[in-house]
């Protein structure tokens, strides 16, 4: 495209995947000419889209069969709704049986459609299980977050339960939106309108400095693609075991102390600083080389 | 010896008023120095009831804290006040109207009360004496509105009460310079007080007192555009102006109003306008404030100078770094002058290109909407032919033959472009028959409706449709056929007269994106130097610090 | 929501498209195309889905302008629109002509 860099953050749903997978290589389940649009919209007069935004199929990536679910941000906010959750659900239960080497999901979501509520809880909580179940049969799920809604609500759920997470600073994930905090909580709580502090406590660079993202990209879908390549890489040497008890356990108590540790901080610099960046005030300017160079410096 | 032949017998009266005021405010201040304290007495001792008072506030800075001190002092002793000032922006400017201790005001833009204002007028609690364009009211601060009080702003005075105002020194040396000198006060609120000023901008002996505001005046970034949100349409339009008008007329020097239609051209100079060949014949001067949007072209060279009608929050540490562009001082910092920057918009630029939300079908148009009474601030200076000019620039002498045809007698005309699309957001149409502007005048009882650039000033419209130039229209009929045949799909673009505006195609007074050899599909995104905030922090190598609002990351 | 379906005559696409093809997102303001085999030659048949009321007219004079601009017979476009405007239209409808044309 004119050689310029493609921006992961600003690229459609169905741009994204034309870019992070072998050329060629996609072909869509469900695709927008069989019309498996929103009832629920139809019934509300709200605008609907032919792939009630979500974008799924097979491809290839760097040559491992993979399977993709790409959410469209722009559409309605990146929302489950009942036919959007079917399909990625309906995704996950293939790779079942087609054993791919990874399934990818990019997730770009505010969560749950609220014009169709239950039944958006419902896809999500399906989703849900449906990637432990998947994992479970040792194929790993990638979340991808960089897009405009990052990753809320059910979809940060979602996010967290895959075995990786690939975010670009750009990129948010937490449960409550900023808004949602603000409404509920006050502005005292958290001003959703300081832009640089819902980066600060939701992006993707506090994201990776507690571990909750497993990889920090610039905002690039060639980026992405290298990472996920990457990911697909290492997993295919070392397959995914079955979570243990025991490393469960590991985990919880692990949760539990971090969050002890951090009760009282306010603001994503406080957790630089105890992660051991000189100036915390000036990570959020760090190049992401810098910055992953600086994690694995004090990691 | 003559007795003064005035009702006093006196020819000092202005500076004995002065005088009286000072010894009763004497109490209330050490010197020039006034505790935050002690400021409300002050100001009451001060003022009196009919005089004209400036309180310091455009579209940028404010003198928030003195405007709220005036909301404290007491209705039945400042009364009948008679604002003179550039921008009613605060709360408190109104409120002043509504606790009945204003009972007129002159002025230039009210933005966000544009509203209340309305109301105020139509229930009669106020009269407005004129609204202005910025110079306008400045020339007047010299003739018929000379401030007796002016409440300012300042970033810092030294204990002397030397003023420092720095990048946002904006309307500030007008206001003093007509208050000081016609026998008035200047008060001036300021964030901190030092020992020592970076740079003096404003002496102390203008200056009567100085008070150090609890917190520090608001500046509104608005000159701040977001890449992210130029559309597609907005690129295609940059694209027809760097293409169409730009490179056609050698545009040098120029004015780029506010908005995301112009924030494209800025964004289209390193890319689009690079690869036409047009660097260092286009853009070159600039009477413009430091938009972020304007640094990837500063950076690409584009650009050699930029003087400032006022500064952007932001951009102190980038203008600071490239003083070979901006109005820089000694000390380091940038210096904006909102005066001398509109009358550098007026006679040294041989363009202005900005937006509208209506233009009529003899090129009018206006911001105005009915029950909002938002006046004009600096853009009817900028989008109007300079009568005055006699130096001449081929861009200028080429708009006035277009203009004139070959007359005996050589004359050039300023190019004043309005780009917009043709529906606005919620299918308001651009074009109209017939501007609101009517019917606010009719509303609020104004002498002349609120027209920001008249048709006859008017040479150029870009929509996504093509260009219209007006100057080449040979009568009326022309000209309108022209506009209609560039307003698309609006009532007034589907009312053309197909054969006529097919005739101005082949003329040349209407261009279509081919026409130009631009390919509507060319116009994506991926042409913008920058398409987020962090890229513009990234081209500004750092130097560029976005307010909070505007980041992502 | 407002829909209606227009049948224009435009002459035949030079080629037959091999496979459906969308272009666009139904965002504030935007709208998605999509391009599939119709089923006459010499038309194309046209089927707009708006949430904005009462802008027939419009769409009217900017589908004709599309299906004159181009041969774009033996097509159907299917259109969902969140209140696009008349430019935004166009601008996409010339894309999704362009991504089946190529």
């Amino acid at each position: 495209m004119n050689g310029r860099r493609i921006s992961y953050f600003e690229a459609s749903a169905r741009m994204r995947l034309s870019g992070l997978v072998d050329a060629d290589s996609f072909s869509e389940f469900c695709p927008p000419e069989l019309r498996q649009t929103s009832p629920h919209l139809a019934q509300l007069g709200a605008p609907q889209a032919f792939d009630d935004g979500v974008v799924v199929g097979r491809a290839k990536l760097a040559g491992h069969a993979v399977l993709v679910a790409a959410q469209e941000g722009r559409f309605i906010g990146g929302s489950v709704g009942e036919v959007h959750g079917a399909k990625i659900r309906g995704l996950l239960d293939k790779a079942l049986v087609k054993r791919p080497a990874a399934v990818l999901l990019l997730a770009d979501s505010g969560g749950v459609r609220l014009h169709e509520a239950n039944a958006g809880l419902i896809a999500i909580s399906e989703i849900m299980r449906a990637v432990l179940r998947v994992q479970a049969a040792g194929i790993p799920v990638f979340a991808l977050v960089g897009g405009s809604c990052g990753a809320f609500g059910g979809m940060g759920i979602v996010t967290r339960l895959c075995a990786e997470v690939v975010m670009s600073e750009q990129g948010r994930l937490g449960l409550s939106g900023p808004e949602v905090i603000e409404t509920v909580r006050g502005v005292e709580e958290f001003d959703s309108r300081d832009r640089a502090l819902v980066w600060r406590v939701t992006g993707g660079k506090l994201r990776r400095t507690l571990g909750e993202a497993t990889r920090l990209v610039d905002d690039l879908i060639p980026a992405f693609r290298a990472a996920a390549a990457d990911l697909i890489a290492r997993y295919q040497a070392h397959p995914l075991a079955p979570a243990s008890l025991v490393a469960l356990l590991d985990e919880q108590a692990r949760l539990a102390a971090r969050s002890e540790r951090f009760a009282g901080a306010r603001d994503g610099r406080e957790i630089w600083q105890a992660a051991g960046f000189a100036d915390a005030s000036r990570v959020p300017e760090l190049s992401v080389a810098e910055f992953n160079l600086h994690l694995g410096e004090t990691s | 010896m003559n007795a003064p032949a005035t009702p006093s017998g006196r020819w000092d009266n202005l500076a004995r008023s002065r005088a009286g005021r000072l010894a009763r405010a004497a109490g209330f201040a050490t010197g020039r120095l006034v505790s935050a304290d002690s400021i409300v007495p002050l100001l009451e001792a001060v003022i009196e009831p009919g005089d004209r008072v400036c309180i310091e506030g455009n579209n940028q800075k404010q003198a928030d804290f003195l405007a709220r001190s005036l909301v404290k002092t007491d209705p039945a002793r400042l009364r009948d006040l008679h604002l003179v000032q550039s921008v009613l922006a605060l709360p408190e400017h109104i409120d002043l109207i509504e606790r009945g201790q204003v009972s007129r005001i002159d002025f230039s833009f009210s933005g966000p009360q544009a509203g209340r204002l309305a109301r105020l007028v139509e229930s009669g609690k106020i009269t407005i004496g004129a609204i202005h364009t910025y110079l306008e009211l400045f020339a007047r601060y010299f003739v018929d509105l000379t401030p007796r009080v002016a409440l300012i702003a300042a970033q810092a005075a030294d204990r002397e009460g030397n003023l420092y105002t720095g990048p946002n020194t904006e309307d500030t040396p007008a206001i003093v310079e007509a208050t000081a000198f016609k026998g008035g006060i200047v008060i001036a609120q300021v964030n901190e007080i030092v020992d020592r000023l970076p740079r003096v901008d404003i002496p102390a002996d203008w200056v009567n007192f100085v008070v150090q505001a609890p917190t520090p005046h608001y500046i509104e970034p608005l000159f701040t555009r977001d890449p992210a949100l130029i559309t597609e349409i907005q690129v295609l339009m940059g694209m027809i102006a760097i293409k169409g008008l730009y490179a056609e007329y050698g545009i040098t020097r120029l004015n780029h109003g506010i908005g995301f239609d112009t924030a494209a051209i800025e964004l289209l100079l390193p890319t689009y306008a690079a690869e036409l060949g047009l660097k260092g014949k286009i853009c070159t001067h600039w009477a413009l404030n430091p938009h972020p949007t304007l640094i990837p072209a500063i950076e690409a060279g584009f650009v050699e100078s930029v003087h400032s009608f006022g500064s952007e929050v932001g951009m102190e540490r980038y203008t600071a770094a490239r003083p070979d562009i901006f109005f820089v001082g000694q000390d380091g910092s940038m210096r904006s002058n909102r005066a001398f920057c509109q009358a550098a918009g007026h006679y040294a630029c041989d363009l202005f290109i900005g937006s509208t939300l209506q233009i009529d079908l003899q090129g009018n148009s206006s911001t105005a909407t009915k029950g909002r009474i938002a006046g004009f601030g600096g853009a009817p200076n900028m989008g109007a032919d300079a009568r005055g000019r006699r130096h001449a620039s081929p861009a200028w002498l080429r708009a006035g033959r277009e203009g004139r045809g070959n007359i005996a007698m050589p004359r050039g005309q300023k190019l004043v472009v309005q780009i917009v699309e043709t529906f606005r957001e919620h299918m308001q149409p651009t074009f109209v028959e017939r501007l609101d502007a009517w019917d606010l005048a009719a509303t609020a009882n104004m002498a002349l409706p609120p027209v920001m650039i008249y048709g006859e000033d008017l040479t150029h419209i870009i929509t996504e449709e093509g260009i219209a130039n007006l100057l080449m229209c040979a009568t009326p009929q022309e000209r309108e056929q022209a506009i209609r045949g560039v307003a698309g799909y609006t009532p007034v673009g589907m009312a053309r007269d197909l054969r006529m505006v097919e005739n101005l195609r082949d003329r040349g007074i209407i261009r279509r994106p081919e026409d130009l050899g631009i390919r509507k599909r060319d116009a994506t995104r991926d042409l913008l130097a920058a398409r987020s905030v962090k890229d513009l922090v990234h081209a500004s190598g750092g130097l560029y610090d976005p307010p909070q609002q505007f980041r992502n990351w | 929501m407002e829909q209606f379906t227009l049948t224009l005559p435009s002459s035949p696409l030079p080629q037959d498209i091999v496979r459906a093809a969308i272009c666009g997102v139904v965002s504030s303001g935007n709208l998605e195309v999509l391009v599939e085999p119709g089923a006459t030659r010499d038309a194309c048949e046209i089927v707009v889905n708006t949430s904005a009321h009462g802008f027939r007219d419009i769409w009217e004079a900017v589908l004709k302008d599309f299906a004159a601009r181009h041969d774009v017979g033996g097509l159907r476009l299917s259109i969902n629109d969140a209140g696009a405007t008349p430019a935004v239209v166009s601008l996409r409808l010339d894309q999704a002509f362009e991504t089946c044309a190529a």
